[in-house]
C-alpha cells in the first residue's frame, strides 16, 4: 500500500456546548507522517478534538486544513479520514471480512479489487484465517485489529485512533503499542491518537499535544515536555513532578534567591535565561531529590533541606517517600536493592534536590 | 463524552422532509380528529363556546351514573388487578421456587385473547347459568353471581389487564440492584422494614405504570360492557349515543371529553408521582437481588394461589374452545354434544374476515415501524429543533380511546372523498387501517426507540467515517441492528390491532369490510351465531398468541447479536 503522507493544521479552532468552552484558540500543526498524540485528562477536550478531525462535531470558529485545504464543514463521509473507536465500533452483524470489506463497497471499488485489498490487509494485521468469524467471536485484541485494518485498508489521509488501547488488559496492551506502532512506521500515515496515559503518549508517538480544560497547553517530544514543562499543568500531568510555590526575590551573577512559602529563602545557580523576579513555582522531579539521615556527609553540589518522613511506599524498582520540610511536603523516589533499610515514618532526615534539574514556572 | 452525535453541519434536507411529513401524519389523523371531538364538544350550533353541553350531560341521571359506574369500574379493576398481580410479581422475583414460569405463562395467557371474547366465554364458565354456578347449586344450593352487571365488568377486566401490572412490576424489581438491599441488610434493616423502606419504593415505578394503564384501559374499553349487555357506562352510552342518534349529537362528545380527560389525568398523576423516581437501575456488573426459599408453608400458599389465578385466567380460554366446538351448550356443565361445523362456518362465510384482518393490520403495523423507526431515528440521532415533540404527539395516542379517536374520523372526514375518486372517505377501510396505525404507534415507538438506544453511535459514525452517506449507514448498518426490535414492534403492533374493537366498531360501514374482531362481535349478538363466534375467537387467540411468541424471540434474539458484540 502507498498512502500520501498529509499535514493536518488547526487554526483558532473553537468550540463550546452551549456556554461551556470545550475547545478554545486550538493551533495546532501535525507534519506529514507524523505519529501524534493527544493527552490530556477526561474533559480536558482531546476527544472532542479528534472527532472534530473526523467530521462528528464542527467548531464554531476557525480553521482546519488537511494539506492547507480547509475541511471544516465537509461531512465526515466525504473527508477520507479514518477513525478508529474506542469500543472498536464493529457491526455485530456483519463477518471480519464484510466488516473490513465496508468502505471499499461504498467507493463502489470492483469485486476484484475489494477481494484483493480485504485479503492483503487481513494478512497484514495477521487476521487471514478468521475472515469469516463474527466480531463477537474474538478476543479483544483480535476486535482492535479488525478495527485497524477496516480503517487502513480505505487508504485513509488520516488515521485517528480514539484511545485505542484502553480496553485491552495490560499485557496485551504493551503487544498492541508495538504492533500500532511498526503498523503506522510500514504505512506511513499521519496518525493521531487520543489518550490519557502519559506513558503511552511518551512511549508511542513521535511527539504530542497536552490539552487542559479545552486549552491547548504544550506540544513537542516527549523528552521535551518532561525535561522542559511550560507550565504546572504540564510538569505534573507527564510525570510526576514536586511544585513548590513562592517566589524569585533577587537574580546575582551566578546565583538567584527563591523564597518557597512556608520554606524559607534558596539559593540556586542562576539559569541562562534567568526568571523575572515574582511569584512563580519551582518544580522537580521526584527521583532528583536524594534522601539521606541527618548527620551523613554530603554532597555539597545539592542543596539540602531538613525534613521528617510521613509516609514510605514500597514500589519495588523504586521506594517513595513523602517528607515535611517547614510547611510543605515533598515526594523523593530512591532506588531499591536488596538489603536496603527503609527509612520508617518519623525519621528525621535530609532531601537534596539537584539544583541544575530545577525549573522554575511563572504559570 | 461522545452520547451525542452533533453534526449540524451535515444535516441536509432529509431528516426535515421526513420531520414534515410525519408531523402532516400525525397532524392529520390524530391532531385534528381529536381537536374537532373536542372542539365539538364545547361549541352549540351557532358555533359559540359553551358548557351547555356538560350542564345538559350531568343533569341527566343515566348519565352522571354512568360516569360514576365507568369510573368506580376502573378504580376496582385496578384494585383487584393490583391483588392479583403483587404477590405474583414478588413470588417471581423475590422466591427460588419452580413456579416462575407459571408466573410468565400467566403473565401472557389473559393478554392473548381480547376482552370482549373473554367476556363471552367467562358467561359459560362464572355466568348465572354457567358451569361453575350450576355445579355449586347442585352441591351446595347458592350461585355466585359474579358476571352480572358492574361486578361483572369489574372480574373481567380485572382478569384481563392484571398482567399489565405483573410485567411492569417484574420487569422493575428485577431491575433492583441487589447491592441495594444489600447495603439496607448490612445497616440493620430487615423483613417488613426493608420491604418498605428499601425494595417497596424502588418497584414503585413499575407498578404505577401498570396501574394507570390499566385504569386507563378498562376506563375507555367499549367491547365488554357491549357484549356483556352493561349500558350505564360512559364508553357504550357514547357508541350508542353516535349510532342510535348519529354523528351530530353532541353528547357522545362530551362523553369523549370526559374519557380524554381522564385517561391524561391517569397517565399524568403516574408520571408525575414518578418524575425523577426511575432509579431502579442495575449497574453492570451488578447482581440482582437475592433469592430465598420457601418454607414449606410458605410454598403451599404460593402454589395455591398461583393455581387459583391460573385456572381462573385459563377460564375464558376453556370457554371459547370449549363453545367452539359444542353443539349445544346451554344450562349444562359441559357441552352435551361436539362438532366441527363452526370452524366450517367460519372458514366458508367469514373468510374474508381474516383476510381483512391481515390486511389492515399488515398495513397499519408497516406504517407503524415506518413512522417509528423515522422519528426514533430523528430523536436519538439528529439535532433537528423540537423532534421531541413527534415523540410527545405519536405517543399521546396512548390517552385518546379507540372510540373516540373513530368519532373524530367519522366527524372530520365527512363529506370528504378518497382523492381521485367519487368514494366517500368514511366507510371505506382505510380510515379502520389508519385508526389501528395510529392507536397502536406508541408501541412500535417504543420498540424502535429501545432498538436503536441498544445500538452505539460509534457503529453509525464508524461507517460514516469509512465513507458511507446518512442513507447508506441507515440501510447497511441502523435497520439491520435493529431489525429485531424493529420486527417486535411489527408484531406488537399487529397483533393487537387484530383484537382491536371500539374503533371498528364505529367505522366498519358494511359487513365486507368486517375484520375478525367485528365479526366475533357480530356473531356473538345472536344465540345461534356463538359457535361460529368462538370458533373464529379461538382462531384470534391462536394468531395473537403465536404473534407474542414470536415477537418474544426477535427481540430476545437482537438483544443477544448486540450484545455479544458490545460484551466481547
Amino acid at each position: 500500500m502507498h498512502l500520501n503522507k498529509v499535514s493536518l493544521e488547526a487554526r483558532h479552532i473553537s468550540l463550546s456546548y452551549g456556554s461551556t468552552e470545550v475547545l478554545r484558540d486550538v493551533n495546532l500543526k501535525i507534519e506529514p507522517g507524523e505519529f501524534f498524540a493527544l493527552l490530556g485528562p477526561s474533559g480536558s477536550g482531546k476527544s472532542t478534538l479528534l472527532r472534530l478531525i473526523a467530521g462528528f462535531n464542527q467548531h464554531q470558529r476557525g480553521e482546519l486544513l488537511v494539506d492547507g485545504q480547509d475541511i471544516t464543514g465537509t461531512p465526515p463521509h466525504a473527508r477520507n479520514v479514518g477513525m478508529v473507536f474506542q469500543n472498536y465500533a464493529l457491526w455485530p452483524h456483519m463477518t471480519v471480512w464484510d466488516n473490513v470489506a465496508f468502505g471499499l463497497v461504498e467507493r463502489r471499488e470492483t469485486k476484484d479489487a475489494i477481494r484483493r485489498k480485504v485479503g492483503a490487509v487481513l494478512e497484514l494485521v495477521g487476521l487471514a484465517a478468521y475472515a469469516q468469524r463474527r466480531p463477537g467471536q474474538l478476543s479483544g485484541g483480535q476486535q482492535q485489529r479488525v478495527a485497524l485494518a477496516r480503517t487502513v485498508v480505505i487508504e485513509p489521509k488520516l488515521l485517528l485512533l480514539d484511545e485505542p488501547l484502553s480496553n485491552l488488559d495490560k499485557q496485551l496492551r504493551v503487544q498492541m503499542r508495538e504492533e500500532l506502532k511498526n503498523l503506522q512506521r510500514k504505512l506511513g500515515l499521519t496518525t493521531i491518537f487520543v489518550t490519557h496515559d502519559q506513558e503511552e503518549a511518551m512511549t508511542t508517538a513521535d511527539r504530542m499535544a497536552v490539552l487542559d480544560k479545552g486549552i491547548l497547553q504544550q506540544v513537542g517530544a516527549a523528552a521535551g515536555l518532561y525535561d522542559f514543562p511550560v507550565n504546572r499543568f504540564v510538569a505534573g500531568f507527564v510525570g510526576t513532578a514536586n511544585l513548590l510555590e513562592g517566589e524569585v526575590t533577587a537574580v546575582g551573577g551566578e546565583t538567584l534567591t527563591f523564597r518557597v512559602q512556608g520554606v524559607g529563602e534558596l539559593t540556586l545557580p542562576r539559569p541562562e535565561v534567568p526568571p523575572p523576579l515574582g511569584a512563580m513555582a519551582l518544580a522537580f522531579r521526584p527521583h532528583q531529590v536524594s534522601i539521606r539521615v541527618r548527620d551523613e556527609q554530603v554532597d555539597a553540589s545539592r542543596l539540602w533541606l531538613n525534613g521528617r518522613v510521613e509516609s514510605a511506599e514500597f514500589l519495588g524498582e523504586f521506594s517513595r517517600y513523602r517528607v515535611r520540610v517547614g510547611e510543605v511536603a515533598m515526594v523523593t523516589d530512591q532506588p531499591h536493592y536488596a538489603g536496603l533499610a527503609m527509612f520508617a515514618p518519623g525519621a528525621e532526615v535530609r532531601l537534596g534536590i539537584e539544583p541544575t534539574q530545577v525549573r522554575f514556572l511563572d504559570r | 463524552m461522545q452520547a451525542a452525535a452533533l453534526r449540524p453541519g451535515t444535516a441536509g434536507p432529509g431528516p426535515w422532509i421526513a420531520f414534515g411529513l410525519i408531523l402532516a401524519f400525525l397532524l392529520v389523523f390524530l391532531i385534528l380528529p381529536v381537536g374537532t371531538v373536542i372542539y365539538t364538544a364545547f361549541v352549540n350550533e351557532g358555533g359559540v363556546l359553551t358548557l351547555g353541553h356538560f350542564a345538559n350531560f350531568f343533569s341527566q341521571g343515566v348519565f352522571r351514573e354512568s360516569f360514576f359506574n365507568s369510573l368506580w369500574v376502573a378504580l376496582a379493576a385496578t384494585f383487584f388487578a393490583s391483588v392479583i398481580a403483587v404477590p405474583l410479581a414478588y413470588l417471581t422475583v423475590r422466591f427460588e421456587f419452580r413456579g416462575a414460569l407459571l408466573i410468565q405463562t400467566l403473565g401472557v395467557l389473559p393478554l392473548i385473547m381480547p376482552p370482549f371474547v373473554g367476556a363471552v366465554a367467562l358467561q359459560l364458565i362464572f355466568g348465572r347459568s354457567g358451569s361453575v354456578n350450576l355445579l355449586l347449586d347442585d352441591w351446595f344450593g347458592f350461585t355466585i353471581p359474579i358476571m352480572d352487571g358492574l361486578v361483572g365488568v369489574t372480574f373481567v377486566e380485572s382478569i384481563h389487564y392484571f398482567p399489565f401490572i405483573l410485567l411492569n412490576l417484574v420487569a422493575a424489581m428485577r431491575n433492583i440492584d441487589g447491592a441495594m438491599e444489600e447495603s439496607a441488610l448490612n445497616l440493620g434493616a430487615r423483613g417488613w422494614r426493608l420491604f418498605r423502606r428499601v425494595i417497596f419504593p424502588l418497584a414503585m415505578p413499575g407498578y404505577l405504570a401498570g396501574a394507570a394503564l390499566v385504569f386507563v384501559k378498562v376506563f375507555d374499553d367499549l367491547g365488554t360492557p357491549l357484549v356483556m349487555g352493561v349500558t350505564n357506562m360512559l364508553a357504550p352510552q357514547a357508541y350508542l349515543r353516535i349510532t342510535s342518534v348519529g354523528v351530530d349529537d353532541p353528547l357522545g362528545y362530551v362523553i369523549s371529553v370526559i374519557m380524554i380527560a381522564f385517561s391524561i389525568l391517569a397517565l399524568w398523576m403516574a408520571a408525575r408521582v414518578m418524575k425523577g423516581k426511575d432509579y431502579a437501575t442495575l449497574q453492570k456488573g451488578g447482581s440482582a437481588l437475592q433469592k430465598r426459599r420457601l418454607t414449606a408453608w410458605e410454598s403451599a400458599l404460593a402454589y395455591g394461589w398461583m393455581v387459583l389465578i391460573l385456572l381462573v385466567t385459563l377460564a375464558p380460554h376453556i370457554g371459547i374452545l370449549l363453545m367452539s366446538f359444542a353443539k349445544v351448550w346451554s344450562f349444562s356443565v359441559l357441552p352435551d354434544a361436539y362438532t366441527l361445523e363452526h370452524y366450517g362456518t367460519v372458514f366458508s362465510d367469514a373468510n374474508h374476515m381474516i383476510g381483512n384482518t391481515l390486511l389492515y393490520c399488515l398495513l397499519a403495523a408497516g406504517l407503524d415501524v415506518v413512522i417509528g423507526t423515522a422519528i426514533a431515528y430523528l430523536i436519538l440521532r439528529t439535532q433537528l429543533p423540537a423532534r421531541r415533540w413527534l415523540d410527545y404527539l405519536a405517543s399521546a395516542a396512548l390517552a385518546i380511546p379507540g372510540l373516540v379517536l373513530a368519532i373524530g374520523y367519522l366527524r372530520l372526514f365527512k363529506g370528504m372523498n378518497l382523492p381521485f375518486t367519487e368514494t366517500p372517505l368514511v366507510g371505506t377501510w382505510v380510515l379502520i387501517m389508519l385508526a389501528y396505525a395510529v392507536r397502536r404507534l406508541p408501541y412500535a415507538l417504543r420498540s424502535c426507540m429501545a432498538a436503536l438506544q441498544q445500538v452505539h453511535v460509534s457503529l453509525e459514525e464508524a461507517a460514516q467515517s469509512l465513507g458511507a452517506t446518512r442513507l447508506s449507514t441507515i440501510r447497511r448498518v441502523m435497520v439491520p441492528l435493529m431489525a429485531g426490535g424493529i420486527l417486535a414492534g411489527f408484531v406488537t403492533s399487529f397483533i393487537t390491532a387484530a383484537v382491536e374493537l371500539s374503533a371498528t366498531l364505529l367505522l366498519a360501514s358494511t359487513e365486507s369490510q368486517a375484520p375478525m374482531s367485528y365479526g366475533i362481535y357480530l356473531y356473538m349478538q345472536s344465540i345461534s351465531g356463538r359457535g361460529p363466534g368462538a370458533a373464529l375467537g379461538v382462531l384470534a387467540v391462536v394468531v395473537v398468541g403465536l404473534g407474542t411468541y414470536f415477537s418474544h424471540r426477535f427481540v430476545e434474539r437482537s438483544r443477544a447479536t448486540v450484545q455479544a458484540k458490545q460484551e466481547g
